[in-house]
Formats: structure tokens, C-alpha cells, sequence
């Protein structure tokens, strides 16, 4: 397999963005990503393009199709990839697979979607879950992420002022994120007082609703060399599924899906948990960024939270989690989500990330995850120095 | 022997108040709980309807007659408030039971009556020898228009008989009906809530007919009030039934184990159905039970019973009609009583 | 859901008939085609135990449409007395009512009705079994 690298990153604003329709929301990333590239339209000979639920959000399928068309790329492959919330991931991860197999230099990986156009967002993301034997039963995502905390605090002792800690924290990364839906600093008290979704569950432990896109371009690590970019590689790629139902697992307070698609990620890599410097982790909810990170191996099992609350995963901490603002504050376009992710870590190891930027990082990890652990990607990347 | 060979009843586990009701209207609580004698009454939750009530009932019947459902050859549920208005209740319920396909299937309605009228049949099919098994249900989940006088009674629950010839708890020794053609109380299609005729309901329907049917039934069996251990009447409100039986020459005595009424309301084709398990629940082999239901429209079912030597082997594989009463109530405020009774008007899903 | 596939699953749905592999014995609820454990594909029906104990819970205060009227209401996975897990609303029940290892037996109710016919969806609900 060829060595591949990213080489150029493209993301809209994320938010409720009514005058922006879907097609629209690629489309604009796919332009931005191109331009950071430097790479002509014409080149770009593949495409793929996390989406979620697009049909239900917005009755539309196809995506393939218009959504390129609507980027100028009409004619190019392109395939839509749904994983649920892990769409972006797994596009990403096709898209790598396509460049290093050799079959193309140029594949744009994207991620979009349109979740403020009328449609019950509810009801829309429940159908990552089990139709039939959770959602028949009323269970909804913060629900499930509900129980999950429920059971992490009855094995480990996590509490909620752990779990708003890391609200808090997401929402001051985010505050220096110009992208990001909610450009704002909160307290604990705001999140612990807030309306409650699903006990465990206030409004602050959730991500919001969002509107957005975004993009990545690869190419083969030579052609990158070539065009004079600064090298980010992709080191370990890791994919792995789980049941779609909570119930049929085993422990509810881990998410094993992730620590097996780390474990692949990491095999690749030829690495460990503690040579990466910093993570974009999936925090749907604030519960699921602390068993993500326990999945990840960077904190021991039941440390998560203490860890989030003595301020280990902040900017200036031990291991920076979400220096976006994560899903909590960034904003959880469900099938950009991914992409974003990528892009984040891009910036981050290209020194671009402003206000929130860290210092001189050289691995990155983005996890994304499908459901309630039914499907996760990890990817790692490196920059040359 | 043809009689009853397994029971089961069902109580819902909310409630509201009569003085809850009575406040939201700015009425006098205490004259109409003296009036009706009556505390509370029960209301179904927003996942309950008559059928899921009948098949709450029925599965302790089974329970109680230790039968495999598959020899059960006729359902009936006698109920006034179907969930559909075509479509049977029956099919969900044999479907649930694991009873079937090969039964007899048929909803029933007379008012308040339905639940005797199931249970008449089905004993009249094991009788005739047709099959070995038949099941007969009363249930409700009753409607009264808000600040109506009904709304202080109407409530929800249920019981569920299989009639039989082996292993009978209670023998049924005599029937009898007695029918006219008297409204005094009746629901016209697409009408959402039933009306009566005030003080109509009383003398020339509820004590015409429940009185005819309890002289006819005593009548042909040559049996007189002393005999029974039990009677029950259909209990519109606490005091109908006492008025009733008092005129017929009951005791209070015979009258009070049945009479769940204060604790209950009025649970329509239920209602004399669940007295009637309530006396199971007590009653000692060789007891005589005597049950009236009444039906607006209007008509009455009596029932002769006499408890066996196998009763008391059954009575606690289920739980007692008198235990779910004092078990585990939930009081709703008047709010919550009618969202959950589809008295206010929510958004279309 | 559409009326078809809520026919489809009504032996599931009201009487928890389950799909028991007959190389291996392992139970799936609901029946599978293919046994997860060993890829067998010959399963007979078993009923499931009605009794268990709640493993997780939650109280649901922004619940989908179609159960707006019940909000807030508990859900919970539910261990029933064979191992079998399963998801399911806990009726009826004040959420303090619900712990982890809270006994629930499993009891007939109405869970929705199908939006587009109104068809009138009934299925499983855990109870609480009194202390």
C-alpha cells in the first residue's frame, strides 16, 4: 500500500444555517478544500461522502450524484457512505484506502448534512439505533447515551460534575473556534442546571443540531511532496462495527467498539496511545467524550472523569481532547462529523488552528462513532517535521 | 359440573379523587362522595385500553385454571370501549395469550352488560358441550364527559373468566336475563363521551331491571337472600348497588365484598365482573354467590355460583382484586388525568 | 411503523417468542436467521422468561412524537431470568421507582399507534414487581 497524506482541509461554518440547502453545504467545503489544496477540480478523480440520514432529514437520496454535480465535479466517482454518525469516518477511510491502493491519486473525502430543514431530528437520529427493538420502545440517542452513563457511574462512581466538566471544557475550545455553533464559554452550573433530556442527561451534556460540511482531499504522499505541502500521514486507519442495539452487549459502561477499532489504528500505526499528542474524540454526549477516552487507552477504565475535571483533556492539560470544541460546542452535523474531525487534527499539526492552537504536536488521533457503539472509526495522523 | 375454572382481574394503578374532580369544577366534594360513596376511582394509564386490561385479566385467568391456552375455543370481550371502532379487540388478545387460531372470536357491547353478556355465552358453549374451554371478559376503560356526574365514576379495569367443565372453582347452577327496551343512557356513532337521562337512570332502568332479573333468578332456583354468602349488583355508584341489594333483602354483610366500587368507580362492563372476582378471591368451597350486572339500553345477567373444593387452590396464583385496590396507588392531579385520558387535545404525531 | 411490519413481529411483540439455535442453543431475541455464535441456521421458537431486573435506565423528557404523551417515562434494558437483554419502557412507574437490579416482569401494553393508518401498536413493557 501506498503511503497517503492529507493536503487539503475545507469546512463551512457549523450552525443552524437556514439559507444554506445540503447540496449547497458540500458543495462549499469541496470548493474550500480544493482551493487549500492548490488542486485543480479536474484532478480530483474520486469522491467520497459521509451522510447520515439525508433521506429522512430532507428526502433526499442520490447524494452522490448531486452533490458533486453542485461542487463542479460532475462526472468524477463518488460514492455516499452512511455509518450512521460515523459516515465521515468511514468515507475517510474508503477514500484512504482508494488512494493508498493505487487506483487514484486524487480522492476528495467529504461529510455533510442538513439537519435544520423542518424534519423531527429525533426521530431522524434514531434510526442509528435498532428501529425495531429500541426506537419501537420510545428510546431516543440521548437515551441511550443515558443508560450508558447510568451504568458508568454505578461501576466507576462518574458523576455529573465530572460529566459537565467536560462540557465546560469543550465549550471554551470551542469559544476560539470560528467555525464552531457555539462560540461561547459556559459554567458547571449551566450545565448541571440545565433542562433535563435523559436523566443523567441535561441539554448541555448534548450536542446540538447542525447544520455543515466538510472536506479533505488525499493523494499519495509523493504527489504531496511534489506539490510542496507540508506532509500529514495517515499512519493508522482502524474500523470496526458492534451490534446497533445497546442491550445485546455486554458492559454498558465501555463502548468497546472503540478500543477495537483503536487497537487496529494503533497495529498499523506501530504505535501506542502515548505517542499521540492530542485527540478529536466523539462526544455526542458529554458521557460518551469520558468513555471515549478510556476506550483510547489515554485514561485507565472509571478515570475518565476524574481526569476531565482536574482539567487533564484541556488545551494546556496532559492530553488535549476536542481543541474544536468537539461535537459539544463545534456542532454534530452528524455525517460531516468525521470529516471535521480530520480537519481539526490537520490544523492542529500544520500550526493553523489560531487561537486554540497547541504546541508543535505531531501525532493526532480523530474518533468517530456511529450510534451508541454500533460502528467507530480511528484514524492517526502524523506531520513530518 | 359447567362453571368457572379460572378467574383473573385487573385494577390499573392510577387514580384520582373524587374531590379532585369535584374541585376542578367548583363543586361540593363531600356531597357528591356521600352522594355516590365514592373515594376515588381508577384511570387507565396512557398505555392501557380494554385490551391490554382484558389481556392483563386473562392471563391470570389462565394462570388460575393451570389450562394450556390452545384448548380455550371462544374469546369474548364485552366492553364499551373498544379501541376500534371495526376491528376487534379479540384478535389481539387470542394473539397475545398464544390462544388460537383455531377459536371462535367476537366483541361484545350492552353498556355496562358486555362482561356478563361474554361470559353467558361462553358458559352457554362449554354447556352445550360444543368445546372444553371458552373465555368471557369484562373490561373498560370508561368515558364521562368532563364535569359530568359521570365523571366521578367513570374508570377503568377489568376481569376475565374461562368457563369449563374440569377442574371448575365455581359452578354456575343458574342464569337468567331480563331485557327492555329502556334509553337511558347511550353513545351515537362519532360521539365522543356517552349522554344519560339524569334521574331516568335510576327507578325505571338501573332498579327495574337489576331488581326483575335478581326476583326471576331467586324465582327459578327456589333459592332466598340467606343463602348466599355474596351478592353483587352492578355498581353504577356506591349507592345503587347497597339500595339494591337491600331491597332484595341482603345483608350488608353479603353485599360488602363485592362492592369495590368506593375504591374502584364504575369500570362499565367490568364492574359486577370484578365484584364477582373479589368474591373468589374470600369466598370458601360450598359458598353461594349471587351476581347481577346491569346494562343501560338496558337489560340485567344474573348468575347463580356456588365455590368448589378447588377454589381455595387457586385463589393466590394471581393477585386478589382487593390487593390490587390498596397496592402501589398512583393519585394523578386532574391535569394529568386528562392528558392521559385523551381529554385534551395534543398535537397529530 | 408500517401496519406490515408490525404484523411480522407480533409473536415478538406479544407473546417474546425468541429463536433458539438448535446446534448451539443460544437464544436471540428477536429470532435471528443466522445464530450469531456458531452460524447455525435451523432455530426453534422459545418463549422468554416475563421476569427480570433492570440493568440501565433513564427517564426520557424529550421523547420522539409518537410518545409525547407520556413524557417523562422510563426506559431501561431489562435482564431477563435466562440472560436474554432487551429494551423496553418501564410502566407506569414514578422514575425514583427505578434502580439498576430494580425486579420488573414484563406485561402487555399499547406502545404507539402507526402514523400514517393509526393502526394501534401494542407489545412489552416492564413493570415493576412489587418489593
Amino acid at each position: 500500500m501506498r503511503e497517503v497524506a492529507v493536503i487539503g482541509i475545507g469546512l463551512t461554518k457549523f450552525g443552524e444555517l437556514w439559507d444554506t440547502p445540503l447540496r449547497d453545504l458540500f458543495a462549499m467545503a469541496a470548493a474550500d478544500c480544493l482551493e487549500d489544496a492548490g488542486v485543480g477540480r479536474d484532478q480530483v478523480q474520486s469522491a467520497y461522502i459521509g451522510c447520515m440520514t439525508s433521506g429522512m432529514f430532507v428526502a433526499q437520496e442520490h447524494l452522490a450524484s448531486i452533490l458533486t454535480d453542485y461542487a463542479g465535479l460532475k462526472g468524477i466517482a463518488a460514492t455516499r457512505v452512511e455509518s450512521a454518525c460515523a459516515s465521515g469516518g468511514a468515507a475517510f477511510r474508503a477514500a484512504y484506502l482508494e488512494v493508498a491502493s493505487g487506483a487514484s491519486d486524487f480522492v476528495l473525502a467529504g461529510g455533510v448534512e442538513k439537519m435544520n430543514d423542518g424534519a423531527d431530528a429525533t426521530a431522524c437520529l434514531a434510526a442509528a439505533a435498532d428501529q425495531e427493538y429500541e426506537v419501537f420502545h420510545g428510546v431516543t440517542f440521548p437515551g441511550l447515551y443515558a443508560m450508558i452513563a447510568q451504568a458508568h457511574m454505578a461501576k466507576y462512581g462518574t458523576t455529573p460534575e465530572q460529566m459537565a466538566a467536560v462540557a465546560v471544557k469543550n465549550h471554551d475550545n470551542g469559544a476560539r473556534n470560528p467555525k464552531a455553533q457555539f462560540q461561547m464559554e459556559i459554567t458547571k452550573d449551566t450545565v448541571l442546571n440545565a433542562v433535563r433530556v435523559a436523566e443523567p442527561l441535561g441539554l448541555f451534556d448534548c450536542s446540538p443540531v447542525t447544520d455543515g460540511g466538510a472536506c479533505v482531499l488525499l493523494a499519495p504522499v509523493e504527489v504531496a511532496r511534489k506539490l510542496g505541502k507540508p506532509i500529514v500521514k495517515i499512519i493508522g486507519s482502524g474500523h470496526a462495527t458492534d451490534t446497533i442495539a445497546l442491550h445485546d452487549r455486554e458492559d454498558f459502561a465501555s463502548i468497546p467498539v472503540v478500543g477495537l477499532a483503536a487497537q487496529r489504528a494503533f497495529q498499523q500505526a506501530g504505535i501506542g496511545i502515548k505517542d499521540v499528542d492530542f485527540a478529536e474524540v466523539h462526544d455526542c454526549f458529554t458521557i460518551s467524550e469520558i468513555v471515549c477516552t478510556e476506550e483510547l487507552g489515554i485514561f485507565e477504565r472509571g478515570k475518565g472523569g476524574p481526569a476531565a475535571e482536574a482539567g487533564e483533556t484541556a488545551l494546556d492539560g496532559s492530553f488535549p481532547v476536542n481543541t474544536s470544541g468537539g461535537l459539544k460546542s463545534k456542532g454534530h452535523p452528524v455525517g460531516a462529523t468525521g470529516i471535521a474531525q480530520i480537519c481539526e487534527v490537520y490544523a492542529q499539526l500544520t500550526g493553523r488552528a489560531g487561537d486554540r492552537q497547541l504546541k508543535n504536536p505531531r501525532r493526532g488521533l480523530a474518533q468517530n462513532m456511529g450510534g451508541s457503539g454500533g460502528s467507530c472509526t480511528v484514524h492517526i495522523l502524523e506531520v513530518e517535521s | 359440573m359447567h362453571g368457572i375454572v379460572g378467574y383473573g382481574a385487573y385494577v390499573p394503578r392510577f387514580r384520582i379523587k373524587a374531590e379532585d374532580i369535584a374541585n376542578q369544577w367548583g363543586a361540593d366534594a363531600d356531597a357528591f362522595k356521600k352522594g355516590l360513596l365514592l373515594e376515588e376511582k381508577t384511570v387507565p394509564g396512557p398505555d392501557e385500553d380494554t385490551i391490554t386490561i382484558s389481556v392483563a385479566a386473562a392471563r391470570d385467568a389462565v394462570t388460575r385454571a393451570g389450562i394450556d391456552p390452545q384448548l380455550i375455543g371462544a374469546c369474548y370481550i364485552g366492553s364499551e370501549s373498544h379501541p376500534y371502532a371495526v376491528k376487534p379487540s379479540g384478535t389481539v388478545l387470542i394473539d397475545a395469550l398464544g390462544i388460537g387460531p383455531d377459536c371462535h372470536v367476537a366483541d361484545f357491547e350492552f353498556a355496562c352488560k358486555a362482561g356478563t353478556e361474554a361470559m353467558y355465552v361462553a358458559y352457554s358453549h362449554v354447556k352445550s358441550g360444543e368445546m372444553e374451554y371458552a373465555l368471557g371478559i369484562g373490561a373498560d376503560t370508561s368515558q364521562g364527559a368532563p364535569g359530568d356526574a359521570l365523571e366521578y365514576t367513570a374508570s377503568a379495569g377489568g376481569s376475565a373468566f374461562i368457563m369449563g367443565s374440569e377442574g371448575v372453582v365455581a359452578e354456575i347452577l343458574h342464569t337468567y336475563s331480563f331485557t327492555s327496551d329502556t334509553p337511558d343512557f347511550w353513545r351515537r356513532e362519532g360521539e365522543f363521551y356517552p349522554r344519560h337521562a339524569g334521574r331516568f337512570t335510576g327507578e325505571p332502568a338501573y332498579f327495574h331491571h337489576v331488581l326483575s332479573s335478581c326476583r326471576g333468578i331467586l324465582e327459578r332456583s327456589g333459592m332466598k337472600p340467606a343463602d348466599f354468602k355474596y351478592a353483587v349488583f352492578h355498581m353504577p355508584n356506591g349507592k345503587f348497588p347497597l339500595r339494591a341489594g337491600k331491597a332484595m333483602g341482603f345483608r350488608k354483610e353479603q353485599l360488602e365484598q363485592g362492592w369495590v366500587v368506593n375504591l374502584m368507580g364504575n369500570t362499565y362492563s367490568g364492574s359486577s365482573p370484578t365484584g364477582l372476582a373479589a368474591c373468589l378471591d374470600e369466598a370458601e368451597p360450598g359458598d353461594h354467590i349471587l351476581v347481577t350486572s346491569f346494562g343501560s339500553g338496558a337489560g340485567s345477567d344474573s348468575f347463580i355460583l356456588r365455590a368448589t373444593d378447588r377454589l381455595p387452590e387457586v385463589q393466590g396464583l394471581a393477585p386478589k382484586v382487593r390487593d390490587q385496590l390498596a397496592d402501589r396507588r398512583i393519585h394523578l392531579d386532574y391535569g394529568k388525568y386528562v392528558a392521559y385520558r385523551g381529554k385534551i387535545r395534543m398535537n397529530e404525531v | 411503523m408500517i401496519t406490515p411490519r408490525y404484523h411480522r413481529e407480533i409473536p415478538q411483540r406479544y407473546r417474546l417468542e425468541a429463536g433458539k439455535c438448535a446446534a448451539c442453543g443460544e437464544i436471540h431475541f428477536p429470532p435471528r436467521a443466522v445464530c450469531r455464535k456458531c452460524g447455525g441456521r435451523e432455530m426453534e421458537t422459545v418463549a422468554l422468561p416475563r421476569r427480570g431486573k433492570v440493568v440501565t435506565h433513564t427517564t426520557v423528557w424529550i421523547p420522539p412524537a409518537p410518545f409525547e404523551g407520556q413524557k417523562p417515562y422510563v426506559n431501561a434494558v431489562v435482564e431477563l431470568e435466562n440472560g436474554v437483554k432487551l429494551t423496553c419502557m418501564v410502566a407506569e412507574a414514578p422514575p425514583d421507582e427505578v434502580k439498576i437490579g430494580t425486579e420488573v416482569e414484563l406485561v402487555f401494553r399499547r406502545l404507539q399507534h402507526e402514523p400514517v393508518w393509526e393502526v394501534i401498536q401494542y407489545g412489552y413493557k416492564a413493570r415493576v414487581v412489587k418489593v
